[in-house]
């Protein structure tokens, strides 16, 4: 659902000439310093995109998911670095709160979200629990009216900025899987917290991973989500099909920038006396990237249109996010293939986006578990 | 101090423009559209005058068709507080624009008017200096710098040998030059917002202007495209080809 048409473009072209003036031509100092400039930060702040998804009441700008994923598209043709600054406190960092906190969780943390003035990040994964979200074993123990956390959490997106981390941990070790989950709210100042090096990682230099390390970390009972025990799971779940819409769409804009570079370079390169773009079988390449990204954008809009309606859209989200992220790095591989010998050095961008996408295929569920997910549903609604 | 901005919705910098394919005009269809970046400036700098606390009120102002609302709501997201959208369909030429111009100024009374110094669709450079013309305002064109210092504007104007400083006195009107200001982006929730910002819609008929054009456009062509140029060596070479291959010195 668009609210507006009119405020929407307006909206869509303020963000797509910021991508291109002030973004775009910073792509390489980002991937060689692994460091997004503080002015780029400042001037993200200011523009409000630290709060895209959080409501109007708590200073963000409460955009549908419509809007959301228009926005998307536009943010993912530049680095994704970029967009996984601002990625969190719109997505896996705030949507927790925002889903399922107390008014007073929403109240404290929101507003500071919003605006950028602290990151956020989303505490799931651990070294033996990946995919298998639910076996997690950090824990968090009830001493009075306090919880004691321990354990470690990996591959922590804006960990070393956070300045709150939603921790999933088991309450009640009695009960193994989902229903001993709960969520909290971590400050990142809380005694007992570390942060690990930074994961070196094979693309998206400019974000940083690593592992948070929680040792008898004290908080109050006030810091559960929703202040309530053994629903964490479900909040966790809930942020990530939600999230998946996000990545889908993310895929779709980087895939239409490599594709514009690649199309840019094809007409600009001769060989055998012609361009290259003159030929079928670079004729081909362009035309499977052209449709294979018209067919996922359609996707990623039909899903958010369904959910902006109110409709449970796990499948069409895990459809989308996994047709989107797979079809960006085909889109990305024939970039590179297009490229020829200058796709493969770092003198053009396509060689950076081929490693920058391959990321998409594997966080927020894995490809595998998207067909998973989208498997059991068939069989569910089938059985019924 | 009110200052009134006026605005242009042309066709966006980025985009390659092309002909029609009968030379009659500027193919316009499906091509994307945004504010002159010299109107940008404009807008800024009645904002940062705002934000100086020297300007107590920004209104903007187009004329043209419909869609360019769009263009005022992005000024009003910029921070202008209320615009002016002089509706009409018709190809506004700088003598009609200015006409318009100088009864809206009349109407609102403005202590400054900043302009951009031209548009970039067709680059005539008029309409700021007609404006001036019109209502017998003093004029500073192709500013680089504005300041307004005790009820006098001060503006240092890009010339061919340089710089030259103007004062003025107000009310007075200014047009643009790129060094003036650098166009901030516009905040999203302002972007928002401008929708609830009061826009008024009037007519060329009620202000009382006619702005049927008075030029013909016979017949529209792109600049002949150019060969690639080539790189040289050294100087003597360079000499060498103007000497022989261009035959421009002897
Ligand atoms: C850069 C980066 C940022 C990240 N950010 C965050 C973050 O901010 N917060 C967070 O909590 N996590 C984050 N993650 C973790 C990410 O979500 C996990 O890496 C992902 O869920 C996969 O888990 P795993 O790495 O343990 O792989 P595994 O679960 O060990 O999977 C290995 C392989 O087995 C397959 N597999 C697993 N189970 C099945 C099955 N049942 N059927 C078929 N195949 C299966 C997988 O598809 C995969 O191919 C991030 C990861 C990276 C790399
Ligand atoms: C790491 C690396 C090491 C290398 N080492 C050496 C070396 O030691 N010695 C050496 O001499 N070279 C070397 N090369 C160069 C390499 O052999 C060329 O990059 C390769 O032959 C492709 O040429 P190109 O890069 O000019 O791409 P291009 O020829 O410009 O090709 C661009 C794209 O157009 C396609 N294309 C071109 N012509 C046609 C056509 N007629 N029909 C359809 N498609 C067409 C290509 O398949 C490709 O997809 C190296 C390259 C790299 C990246």
């Amino acid at each position: 659902m668009i609210r507006d048409q009119e405020t929407m473009q307006i909206l869509l072209d303020s963000i797509r000439s910021f991508v291109n003036e002030a973004l775009i031509p910073r792509e390489e100092e980002v991937a060689e310093t692994d460091e997004i400039p503080e002015d780029i930060v400042s001037q993200m702040r200011d523009m409000g995109l630290f709060g895209l998804t959080i409501p109007e009441e708590f200073g963000g700008l409460g955009v549908t998911m419509e809007e959301e994923v228009n926005i998307a598209f536009e943010l993912g043709r530049t680095s994704p670095a970029f967009r996984s600054f601002i990625g969190t406190n719109n997505g896996i960092g705030s949507i927790g709160i925002l889903l399922d906190g107390t008014e007073e969780q929403k109240a404290t943390y929101l507003p500071k979200l919003a605006s950028g003035e602290i990151l956020s990040s989303f505490c799931l994964t651990e070294p033996d629990s990946g995919s298998d979200a639910a076996s997690l074993r950090t824990t968090a123990v009830r001493d009075g009216d306090h919880y004691l956390i321990n354990g470690t959490k990996r591959y922590i997106t804006n960990a070393p900025h956070a300045g709150i981390f939603t921790v999933m941990a088991r309450t009640d070790p009695e009960i193994k899987g989902a229903k001993g989950i709960s969520a909290f709210i971590v400050e990142a100042t809380t005694p007992g917290i570390t942060i690990g090096k930074c994961d070196k990682k094979m693309g998206q230099k400019g974000a940083h991973t690593a592992d948070v390390i929680f040792d008898n970390v004290r908080v109050p009972s006030s810091a559960l989500i929703g202040e309530n025990e053994g629903v964490g799971f479900k909040t966790a779940m809930k942020v990530l099909d939600k999230g998946r819409l996000h990545i889908a769409a993310i895929a779709v804009g980087a895939a239409e920038r490599v594709l514009e570079d690649s199309l840019r370079y094809a007409m600009e390169r001769k060989q055998f006396g012609r361009p290259i773009s003159d030929f079928q079988l670079i004729q081909a390449m362009l035309a499977d990237s052209k449709a294979e990204i018209y067919a996922a954008r359609c996707m990623v809009l039909d899903a958010a249109r369904r959910r902006d309606d109110g409709l449970s859209v796990s499948t069409e989200a895990s459809c989308a996010k996994m047709f989107a992220t797979e079809m960006c790095s085909r889109v990305a591989d024939r970039g590179v293939q297009i490229h020829g010998g200058a796709g493969y050095v770092s003198d053009y961008a396509v060689e950076r986006f081929y490693r920058d996408v391959r990321l998409f295929r594997l966080y927020e569920g894995t490809t595998q578990i998207q067909q998973v997910i989208i498997s059991r549903n068939m069989i569910r609604e089938a059985q019924q | 101090m009110k200052v009134l901005v006026a605005i242009k919705r042309v066709i966006d910098y980025n985009v390659k423009i092309r002909v029609k394919s009968d030379h009659s005009d500027v193919d316009l269809t499906n091509v994307k559209m945004a504010m002159n970046p010299f109107c940008e400036i404009a807008v800024e700098e009645a904002v940062r005058l705002k934000e100086k606390g020297v300007a107590t009120e920004v209104v903007v102002v187009t004329i043209g068709p419909k869609a360019a609302q769009e263009q005022l709501r992005t000024a009003l997201a910029l921070g202008a507080d209320r615009a002016i959208h002089v509706e009409t369909d018709l190809r506004v030429e700088s003598l009609g624009a200015a006409r318009a111009l100088a009864k809206i100024v009349e109407e609102q009374q403005p202590g400054l008017v900043i302009l951009g110094k031209q548009a970039i669709d067709t680059d005539n450079n008029q309409t700021g200096q007609m404006l001036a013309a019109l209502t017998g305002l003093p004029q500073g064109t192709f500013a680089s710098e504005v300041a307004v210092e005790d009820g006098r504007l001060r503006v240092t104007r890009e010339i061919d040998g340089g710089l030259e400083t103007l004062e003025l006195t107000l009310p007075a009107i200014v047009t643009t030059d790129l060094r003036l200001n650098e166009p901030r982006y516009a905040k999203l929730p302002d972007i928002m917002k401008a929708k609830k910002k009061p826009l008024e819609v009037r007519t060329p008929a009620d202000l009382g202007v006619e702005l049927a054009s008075r030029i013909k456009l016979l017949k529209v062509e792109p600049p002949a495209e150019r060969q690639a140029g080539i790189k040289v060596g050294s100087v003597d070479e360079l000499i060498d080809k103007l000497k022989n291959e261009a035959k421009v010195i002897s």
